[in-house]
């Protein structure tokens, strides 16, 4: 035996190398099975009537002529439910069909399945469904503190208010060298992904359904899916299908109970595709905030006070108001150390659609709110923005708005610093007008464009929050196969895109030294994963496979200890070969498990966190704290109004670089996101009902809106999770927005109070 | 729903004719979508796809004919010379894949009002060749549009070309949208300036019930501008123009912008396509 040399590099595609999604090249061809190509041979299909108003009594409902219609097997209303008729993901408030009253346009009434998609789509509009026109409740502000606005809920109209009080405003006023005040208005943004709702519900012989659908959570469909269908848990088995993107929109139900009614009804497999349109109908969307803001800060720039009203517009139902409003709270005043605090945040039912999760959930709004102020207050200083965010800036030691002590690295002065000493981009080359606001359309040859530039920083809750205990669970097998070790990775995990697939795999290579991992289907046959949100599933998904793995590793090394008599700490497992610390090489792995299969199964939960108070807001209700900052460089047209945002800087500290390539993909579209929140994405409601649903009118930015990006990474290790890494999916959704505004007002000096920015807010017409 | 692929154009009038309802397809950019939401079912398609002459240009007494199919990336590549208004509006519409299959006649049929082919076609006066079994005739542009997504055509008539004078002076396109690419036009403007008989030409887009002429505008430039000394237009000129164009639109308030957005816009591209037109025009 020989002494072990350079062994740490001889298994590939472990953690913190990139190597290739096992997706990737299927999606770029093609190739890739989504929900919505999921095929079964006798399957019919599912469709669903909706309500074209977003408030309506219902009298009556005639299915007579639908169900008549040739073709079509069932038609479901209410009445057919067969357990539970209202779900939620935190309140079961939500019909699974309208029973007497429709909340929003779009609501589902009822359901046909038939033997071709176009007689069903057929079938629903002759379901005659007599309603009785309401007056709707639009605006949130009634809402919230209006009591002689309509009731849409028995408990009123306000889901949760959350204040939040540090200190003594009032007094801190009076220490205030300066006040900046603002209201702040955000739009309804859409989540925009791809793939439509879509999946197949196929009845089983034992009287219970398997539902293959494209989702973010299946353990907590599933916790909603079988009261609705009154089956226990056990006879509803789920199973992930290619899920074309999610970013919140799909941590709600959507077709799931629809399709498993009808699956369990004609006892044949059911498949439902939304279209588009039907899309933006069928899932939640991302809060619209009305935010007043006032901070009070002294001459040198430190803040003495800071108070805060925000209304979330939840619109028709419960979804997961609740918990945005919790971060809109917690996370009122940012990153920033305010000695005296004042924040009433709520959220609300209204008629307009329904609003749940989305990337960067509750933070985002509060974000371009509080950042929005800080630029007033460094102008107000004359402060340059950088340096009024830093002498604020809350560092490891500090506590948040919550009181909760901030005990892992949160170097935020640094990482403004180091986005300071980014280079900033050339002047615009005017040659190509691909370079200029408008782009193609050719409205300036450089005409009316002036630059600005904008900062934005956020401050952003990783994993669950407020005392819900957030885990995950992994098996991991052992065995060899075909004369080489491999593993294999099972998790009820959603892959919605963002390569948690793929870094599985680089934690089980790393952690038993082997290269062959197999990644298990996704499905209900083992424990809960949680949610693919909350930028959680590289701590906690991953956190749970490391652990399965290091389980799998210790009974190994049990039984090669008792072997070759060695003490256990003494052994490791790299490149499929056990190795010893003193004696090297021991043995090839493969040939030391022979027949053996090591199996562990672990769940792996994440430090407590605790409730607010409901009075206060005090309380330590976040497990992990992740920062992202921006600048952004805009070029815009100031007579037309059209702009192009030229580069955007982002320095963001993710603890541990799991999987760069996958890491930057990460902060590239979250960033693109919240672009889009800036200056072209909303939904536009009028009187409850959505004016733009589709891709031709409601605009996400193309490769010539959004520009390429200097990024600086930065890897202070939080100690209490897995490698030290931090959550990146959502951070960079929250900054980006507001350095965009920023620039946007530096180069036309208008004040800007709401995004999405539009053309005509920055000419002379408005 | 009969799909008819005829081989040649007297197969294709054939078809049109005889198929009351029948909708000819060209690219199907705009065809498939209608059919995908239910908008419209046709009891036929008449594919014209396999008219091969249909997607060539060819010159005629000083005119570019385009043929029915021709694909909008085929026009930007070998009509920027000739017809430049047309070929800077043909790269403004949709993506690679959308120019690689729509084609500028298919604009003609949609007759949306926020076509982006209908501006520089209404600058360079077009004409519109209108075929049918009974014979041909040729349609004005101006005369084509008739209202939103109404068009001067019988069902049973097929646009078999159009054509447009070949380029006698400076031309521009100009194209609101809320993205810097993929973007349906908020309002749009083309301008052609005919240097030999020192008149100009003028389009807007979106802005109206149809497609149309700023015509007073376009009579106060071809009288205001200093053709002979070539000197720069006077900010005067320029910015009076602009209002003539903005005058003469009637544009709506909907989700893509408002109404005086898209008045202020019009006046805005006016002023600069014409300087950029006149640039070329004092430089040539
Ligand atoms: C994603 C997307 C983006 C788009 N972006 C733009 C844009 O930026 N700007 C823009 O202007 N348009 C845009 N469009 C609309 C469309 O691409 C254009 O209108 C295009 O010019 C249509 O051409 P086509 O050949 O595809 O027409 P088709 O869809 O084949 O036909 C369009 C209409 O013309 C009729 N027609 C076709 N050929 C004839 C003929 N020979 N005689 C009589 N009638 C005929 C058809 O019956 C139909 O009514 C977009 C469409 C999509 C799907």
């Amino acid at each position: 035996m020989t002494a072990p040399t350079n062994l740490e590099s001889t298994t590939s595609g472990g953690v913190g190398d990139s190597p290739q999604r096992p997706d990737g090249t299927r999606k770029v061809k093609g190739e890739f099975a989504y929900s919505s190509d999921l095929w079964h041979d006798d399957m019919l299909w599912g469709a669903t009537l909706r309500s074209p108003h977003p408030h309506a009594g219902i009298t009556a409902i005639d299915i007579g002529e639908a169900l008549a219609t040739p073709g079509v097997h069932a038609v479901l209303t209410h009445d057919d439910v067969p357990g539970v008729r209202y779900y939620g993901l935190d309140h079961p408030d939500q019909p699974v069909l309208a029973i007497d009253r429709v909340r929003y346009q779009g609501e589902p009434v009822a359901l046909v399945a038939a033997e071709h998609p176009e007689v069903a789509r057929r079938a629903i509009n002759k379901i005659g469904v007599h309603y009785q026109v309401l007056e709707p409740l639009t605006d949130p502000r009634r809402a919230a503190f209006d009591a002689s606005a309509p009731r849409l809920h028995e408990h009123g109209n306000v889901v949760r208010h959350q204040p939040v009080r540090v200190g003594d405003v009032q007094k801190a006023r009076a220490e205030a060298d300066v006040v900046v005040q603002g209201e702040y208005q955000i739009g309804m943004q859409d989540q925009a992904f791809l793939g439509p709702e879509s999946g197949l519900a196929v009845p089983a012989e034992d009287g219970g359904v398997d539902l293959y659908v494209a989702t973010q959570w299946m353990h907590v469909d599933l916790r909603q899916i079988a009261p609705c269908l009154g089956l226990p848990e056990d006879k509803v088995r789920m199973t992930l299908s290619g899920v074309g993107g999610a970013f919140g929109a799909r941590e709600d139900l959507s077709m799931q109970v629809h399709a498993a009614m009808l699956a369990l009804h004609t006892g044949r497999p059911i498949k439902i595709v939304y279209n588009r349109e039907e899309s933006f109908y069928g899932h939640v969307h991302r809060h619209p905030a009305i935010m007043r803001y006032e901070h009070g800060a002294t001459r040198d720039g430190k803040l003495v006070y800071a108070k805060a009203e925000t209304i979330l517009d939840g619109g028709a139902y419960t979804s997961s108001t609740a918990n945005v409003v919790g971060n809109a709270a917690s996370l009122g005043v940012g990153p920033y150390e305010v000695p005296n605090v004042e924040i009433d945040a709520y959220g609300v039912y209204t008629n307009n659609p329904p609003c749940g999760a989305m990337r960067g959930f509750g933070a985002v709004q509060a974000c371009y709110a509080y950042e929005s102020q800080m630029d007033k207050l460094a102008a107000a200083l004359d402060m340059h923005p950088l340096d009024v965010r830093r002498v604020n800036a809350v560092s490891e030691g500090s506590k948040l708005a919550t009181g909760q002590l901030v005990d892992t690295p949160a170097p935020l002065a640094e990482m403004l610093r180091r986005l300071k000493n980014i280079p900033l981009p050339d002047p615009t080359d005017n040659s190509d007008i691909r370079n200029l606001p408008g782009g193609v359309s050719n409205t300036t040859h450089g005409e009316g464009v002036r630059r600005g530039v904008g900062y934005g920083v956020g401050l952003k809750n990783i994993c669950f929050s407020e005392g819900f205990d957030d885990y995950s669970t992994a098996r991991v097998r052992l065995e060899v196969i075909g004369g080489e070790p491999a593993a294999l990775v099972h998790t009820a995990a959603a892959e919605v895109g963002q390569g948690l697939v793929t870094l599985q795999a680089q934690i089980a290579r790393t952690e038993l030294g082997i290269e062959r991992v197999t990644i298990a289907p996704a499905d209900t046959q083992i424990g809960d994963a949680g949610s693919s949100s909350a930028s959680r599933q590289s701590y906690m998904t991953g956190g749970a496979v490391k652990t399965a793995c290091e389980a799998v590793r210790a009974s190994l090394f049990g039984r090669a200890a008792a072997r070759f008599g060695l003490p256990e700490e003494d052994l490791s497992l790299i490149g499929g070969k056990l190795i010893s610390a003193r004696a090297g090489v021991l043995v090839a792995l493969a040939d030391f498990l022979g027949d053996e299969v090591i199996e562990e199964v672990r769940e792996y939960h994440h430090r407590p966190t605790t409730q607010v108070d409901p009075t206060t807001g005090q309380g330590d209700s976040h497990t992990q704290l992740a920062l992202c900052v921006h600048r952004a460089v805009v070029d815009v047209d100031v007579e037309l109004g059209l702009l192009k945002v030229v580069e955007l800087s982002a320095v963001q500290d993710v603890g541990k670089i799991l999987n760069r390539t996958s890491l930057e993909g990460q902060i590239h579209g979250g960033t693109a996101q919240g672009l889009g929140l800036a200056v072209m994405e909303e939904i536009q409601l009028s009187e409850g009902k959505l004016r733009n649903p589709s891709f031709t009118d409601y605009l996400i930015p193309t490769i010539l809106d959004m520009p390429p990006m200097r990024l600086d990474i930065l890897e202070n290790a939080d100690p209490h999770a897995p490698y030290g890494l931090r959550g990146a999916g959502e951070p960079s959704t929250l900054s980006s927005t507001p350095a965009i505004a920023a620039a946007i007002r530096d180069a036309t000096g208008l004040s800007l109070p709401r995004v999405p920015v539009r053309p005509d807010d920055l000419t002379p017409t408005s | 729903m009969e799909f008819l692929r005829p081989a040649t154009w007297r197969e294709a009038l054939e078809a049109q004719a005889n198929h009351p309802g029948a909708v000819p397809i060209a690219g199907g950019t705009d065809v498939m979508v209608e059919l995908n939401f239910g908008r419209n079912r046709p009891p036929a398609l008449v594919d014209l796809t396999a008219v091969d002459e249909l997607a060539e240009w060819s010159t005629v007494d000083g005119e570019i004919r385009i043929g029915a199919t021709m694909s909008y990336t085929k026009i930007i590549a070998e009509l920027a010379e000739e017809l430049p208004g047309l070929a800077m509006a043909a790269r403004t519409v949709g993506s690679p894949q959308i120019r690689n299959r729509g084609t500028a006649v298919g604009n003609l049929g949609a007759a949306s009002p926020a076509g982006d082919s209908h501006p520089p076609l209404l600058a360079t006066g077009a004409t519109v060749e209108a075929d049918s079994v009974r014979g041909s005739r040729d349609i004005r542009i101006e005369e084509f549009y008739l209202g939103v997504k109404r068009k001067a055509l019988e069902p049973d008539e097929l646009i078999r070309a159009i054509r447009v004078p070949a380029k006698r002076g400076p031309q521009q396109f100009s194209k609101i949208g809320t993205r810097n690419a993929m973007v349906i036009a908020v309002c749009s403007f083309g301008i052609a300036l005919n240097t030999l008989d020192r008149t100009v030409g003028t389009g807007i887009g979106s802005a109206a019930p149809t497609p149309r002429h700023a015509g007073d505008a376009e009579e106060f430039l071809a009288g205001n501008l200093p053709w002979d000394d070539r000197d720069p237009v006077p900010d005067g000129v320029a910015r009076r123009f602009g209002e003539l164009v903005a005058d003469a639109a009637v544009p709506i308030d909907d989700v893509r912008g408002p109404a005086r957005y898209r008045t202020h816009a019009l006046s805005v591209m006016a002023r600069r396509t014409l300087g950029w037109a006149w640039e070329e025009y004092r430089c040539a």
